[in-house]
């Protein structure tokens, strides 16, 4: 280097600009390769004694109102360059930028200004769903959780913290709910009326409120409490609650609980709390003393004095069942899994299931078993890195597809669950299947003619496939026992 | 009769999802009102921690005590004072900024701004006769806040420094804090030259007494508190700018100041050297956010941060359901803008017990108070309003004392939450000097740093062990 730098020193009066900014222009000079040292900055005693630290010293007396703008350069033209560009920087006008939205990261965040009345749905991972549910609870609001793989005993602490707070646990694990006419999570389209639903099943609960809608007869809320909510440990913390909230709702008349088979000790009381209140509750939790949804809500429509209608049906035209045919029921839903196997075995015997009426008949992991059995593809077991049966069909359609490969006589008995959240289109993969295998088999088609999917339009494809479809479970599994028991 | 549920069965209830995005299609295709939360992974902290405390029932009202008394705390100037008489302090003690540290893990200014004191105070003759003091463990060091004392950057505090003492009339605690120097070569920042010791020797013989004299005078004591608040409507965030509140605290004591019995150019002095310091009140507004932070202290069950601070070395936090427990890491180094012809290289890592602005939901939390400054962010206004933004969802409360303009008014977000900090993943913004690594060197610049997750992480751990204890 033969070059020394060359320097530029000057003062100005009637500029001002914050020391930040000057600091800022200082620092996009000194990045120009050819600068070596700069200061930009008013001329305080601090920073003449920087500038002069610096081999920048101004000549002359130096007042705190004048900025200094001290530089060294490579050379004359880099210098002249530079020091255009302080002028240039200096009078730059900022950028103002983008606004910029934060949205919420909690539930306790997104609840914070929501207009009343508020819910939250959470479907984050199961271990970090409690803390979502607390704000909610926290926040007086009411919550869905739809996320399973939550701890019971959780579970039991959300519920009374909520009971405490005043507001509804929904869940966990809970995928239906129909709150003031707007479906959550898995949810059919029904009418609007006077009929309040509590329910610890998911499906069994869509199957009620598409009964009550065939036979013109409303929903006013459908609260879903979890499937655990009736057994021991939870106690029917969220149950009872739902039925106060209803018993206190002016558009509510009835109630009607439905349930997969509770706890006696639990449903005792939840019978008891429930002759307690104004409005009339009758129970749809099943059992084997009252095995049948189909049946609790032709007694409800008894109460209210409307006729029960034929339930909607196709006949389809079902194969010629071979002699010594067993029953094979493939569910989405684990409430009519139940309800088959609870009105399905005394006519039949013991029935193997993974999830079965007593545990000496689990069926474990062998779904492709020989004799009766009823599986729920909807089990946690079976949905783990999978969605539910109800949008992804894979794993049933290849137990179809097995149960044909076998050649093992029997009349296949299915549950299709149409409404909001479920595949927008089950016959189109169905009927394939269906057409391919060859097999008599029986449909407990779930839904409404409002249903994005048209009870109809899916039934119709069915029973062109030759399906017989029944909009009534019990009355589907009654067709696939007679079928089987016209070869007995 | 209230309604049931909140209403939620007597009409359409407006929802809020986290979570799988289908269920908010199928919600919007009804026409349902449905905000999305941003919901991802917690950035720290296991599972049955944070579910361990969400499921606390102490937590909701433990943390409602805490940032209520918070909220509640006044801050008046009753006295001027020795740290000798006000702290009681051994002799050969000096206070420092942060956690707990030794002469041999102290950084580059926290060990020049020992150097300083130890010649200041006479207890050295010169800067390596202080080193060997230092070196030997002749001096003992303890942190300003186990003496309910915030001292700015090193925070060094000795006998003979003059002391500003407040007053929280609310909760009766007391809080103290050194006078600012000034800004540029001071001892805070860790330099030691004879500028400085005279400045310090001016301050303990000129300015200390004439303010003591002064603020004894007044009718009433200064209510430091109302500064604050008019400051933030005044573009000060009240860390890095001050500006605002330095004049505002001027024009009160002056009237004072000027009837003190004292020569004329004494009193000429004390005013130059007040008006020309743009951080005067920074060091009446840090003792302000102490009397509130303190008396959050020791609230069973609550998750709040009484405490950010940082000795230069480590970063050191404390909550209110910890007591006196420090939770430390080592600090990061600020970002941000630089004096003269210093760079990165020349800045220290973070220093100072100033970030009690920021656990008071000052400074970094009320950023988009302060347009002047926000270019320390990095650029915009929108940037700063998105910080504050962002900083009201790490926060228990608004602080409706603490209103900042341009977000409509709203409270500045105050009471730092260690479990949100935890389930959000977003570190407490904080603003703050940039001193010199090197002894000696004095403020090299100004920029934002963030404290290191690691501080929040064993804290979120010891507040779940406790509840799980309980």
């Amino acid at each position: 280097m033969s070059d020394s730098p060359v320097r530029h020193v000057s003062l100005r009066s009637g500029v001002y600009a914050d020391s930040v900014r000057l600091m800022q222009v200082s620092r996009e000079i000194g990045d120009r390769p050819g600068v070596h040292a700069v200061v930009v900055a008013m001329a305080t005693p601090l920073n003449l004694e920087l500038a002069a630290g610096m081999g920048l010293a101004p000549d002359g007396e130096a007042k705190p109102d004048q900025l200094i703008i001290a530089l060294t350069a490579t050379d004359d033209a880099e210098l002249a360059a530079a020091v255009a560009a302080v002028d240039a920087a200096l009078t730059a006008r900022a950028d103002r930028g983008e606004a910029q939205t934060i949205p919420a990261r909690t539930i306790g965040a997104g609840l914070d200004g929501a207009a009343d009345p508020a819910l939250a749905i959470i479907s984050v991972p199961g271990p970090y769903a409690v803390a979502e549910a607390a704000d909610a609870i926290a926040a007086g609001r009411s919550v869905l959780i739809f996320s399973d793989g939550v701890p019971v005993e959780h579970e039991v602490a959300l519920k009374r913290a909520a009971h405490d707070a005043g507001v509804l646990v929904m869940g966990p694990d809970c995928g239906t709910a129909i709150v003031s006419g707007v479906a959550l999570g898995f949810a059919n389209v029904v009418r609007r009326g006077p009929v309040g639903l509590v329910a610890a099943s998911g499906t069994g609960a869509q199957q009620v409120s598409c009964l009550l809608d065939a036979a013109g007869v409303g929903v006013s809320h459908l609260l879903g409490v979890g499937g655990r909510d009736l057994s021991a440990a939870v106690g029917g913390l969220a149950t009872l609650d739902a039925l106060a909230a209803l018993d206190a709702d002016p558009a509510t008349e009835r109630v009607l609980l439905v349930s997969k088979p509770p706890e006696p000790s639990v449903a005792a009381r939840v019978a008891e709390v429930a002759q307690g209140l104004d409005v009339p509750v009758r129970s749809a939790a099943l059992s084997a003393e009252q095995p049948d949804l189909t049946a609790a809500v032709e007694a409800l429509l008894g109460d209210l004095g409307v006729a029960v209608p034929e339930w909607p049906s196709r006949p389809g035209t079902a194969d010629a069942v071979p002699p010594g045919a067993v029953l094979k029921g493939f569910y989405s839903g684990g409430t009519l899994a139940d309800e088959t196997m609870l009105i399905a075995a005394p006519a039949l015997g013991d029935i193997r299931s993974n999830t079965p009426l007593r545990p000496e008949l689990d069926l474990g992991t062998d779904l492709g078993a020989t004799g009766h059995v009823v599986v729920d593809f909807g089990d946690d077991a079976l949905t783990v890195g999978r969605a539910h049966p109800m949008i992804d069909p894979t794993l049933r359609l290849e137990a179809i597809a097995g149960l044909a490969e076998s050649g093992e006589p029997a009349v296949l008995l299915l549950d299709v669950v149409l409404g909001h959240g479920a595949d927008p289109d089950p016959a189109a993969t169905l009927v394939p299947a269906l057409r391919s295998a060859g097999l008599p088999t029986v449909v407990a088609l779930v839904g409404t003619e409002a249903d994005p999917q048209c009870w109809s339009r899916q039934a119709d494809a069915l029973a062109e496939a030759g399906a017989a479809v029944f909009a009534s479970n019990a009355a589907a599994t009654r067709y696939a026992l007679a079928l089987i028991g016209d070869q007995a | 009769m209230t309604e049931p549920l909140g209403g939620l069965l007597s009409a359409p209830p407006t929802i809020v999802a986290a979570g799988v995005e289908v269920f908010s299609t199928a919600l919007r295709q009804q026409g349902a009102s449905v905000t999305d939360v941003d919901w991802r992974p917690p950035g720290f902290g296991s599972a049955d921690d944070l579910t361990q405390l969400a499921l606390d029932p102490r937590r909701a009202s433990a943390n409602r005590v805490a940032v209520e008394r918070v909220l509640a705390a006044g801050s008046l100037l009753v006295d001027v004072r020795p740290a000798r008489e006000v702290l009681d302090l051994p002799d050969r003690m000096l206070l420092h900024s942060g956690p707990p540290l030794t002469w041999e893990t102290a950084s580059g200014p926290m060990r020049g701004a020992l150097i300083g004191a130890c010649v200041f105070e006479g207890w050295a003759t010169d800067v390596s006769d202080a080193e060997r003091v230092l070196a030997a463990g002749e001096i003992t060091l303890d942190p300003c806040h186990h003496h309910r004392t915030v001292g700015p950057m090193a925070g060094v505090t000795s006998p003979s420094m003059w002391m500003w003492c407040l007053e929280d009339p609310a909760n009766g605690g007391q809080a103290w804090c050194n006078l600012n120097e000034g800004l540029g070569k001071v001892l805070r920042m860790g330099a030691y030259s004879d500028e400085v010791l005279t400045r310090l020797a001016w301050m303990r013989d000129v300015l200390g007494p004439v303010l003591q004299r002064a603020v004894r005078s007044r009718p009433e004591p200064l209510d430091v508190k109302a500064i604050m608040a008019q400051m933030l409507q005044m573009g000060d965030e009240g860390h890095n700018r001050n500006r605002a509140g330095s004049l505002m605290a001027l024009r009160e004591l002056s009237p004072s100041i000027v009837g003190v019995d004292a020569p004329a150019q004494d009193i000429a002095e004390v005013l130059r050297f007040i008006g020309g310091n743009e951080h005067f009140y920074l060091n009446l507004g840090m003792p302000t956010a102490k009397l509130a932070m303190d008396a959050a202290r020791d609230v069973p069950g609550s998750t709040m941060v009484t405490v950010l601070s940082r000795n230069g070395t480590e970063f050191g936090i404390q909550t209110a359901g910890t007591g006196d427990r420090w939770f430390t890491a080592p600090a990061n180094t600020p970002v941000g803008l630089y004096l003269g012809d210093y760079g990165p290289e020349d800045a220290n890592p973070d220093i100072g017990d100033s970030a009690i602005m920021e656990a008071y939901g000052v400074g970094g939390f009320s950023m988009a108070a302060a347009p002047a400054i926000v270019r320390f962010v990095g650029g915009t206004v929108p940037d700063a309003l998105a910080t504050t933004e962002r900083m009201y969802q790490l926060t228990l409360a608004e602080n409706p004392a603490m209103q900042i303009p341009i977000m409509g008014f709203r409270g500045s977000p105050t009471g730092i939450d260690v479990l949100k900090v935890a389930r959000t993943g977003w570190l407490p913004q904080i603003n703050t000097g940039m001193a010199g690594r090197v002894a000696g060197t004095g403020q090299v610049g100004a920029g934002l740093v963030q404290p290191p997750q690691a501080c929040f992480e064993q804290a979120l751990a010891a507040l779940a062990e406790e509840s799980r204890a309980r």
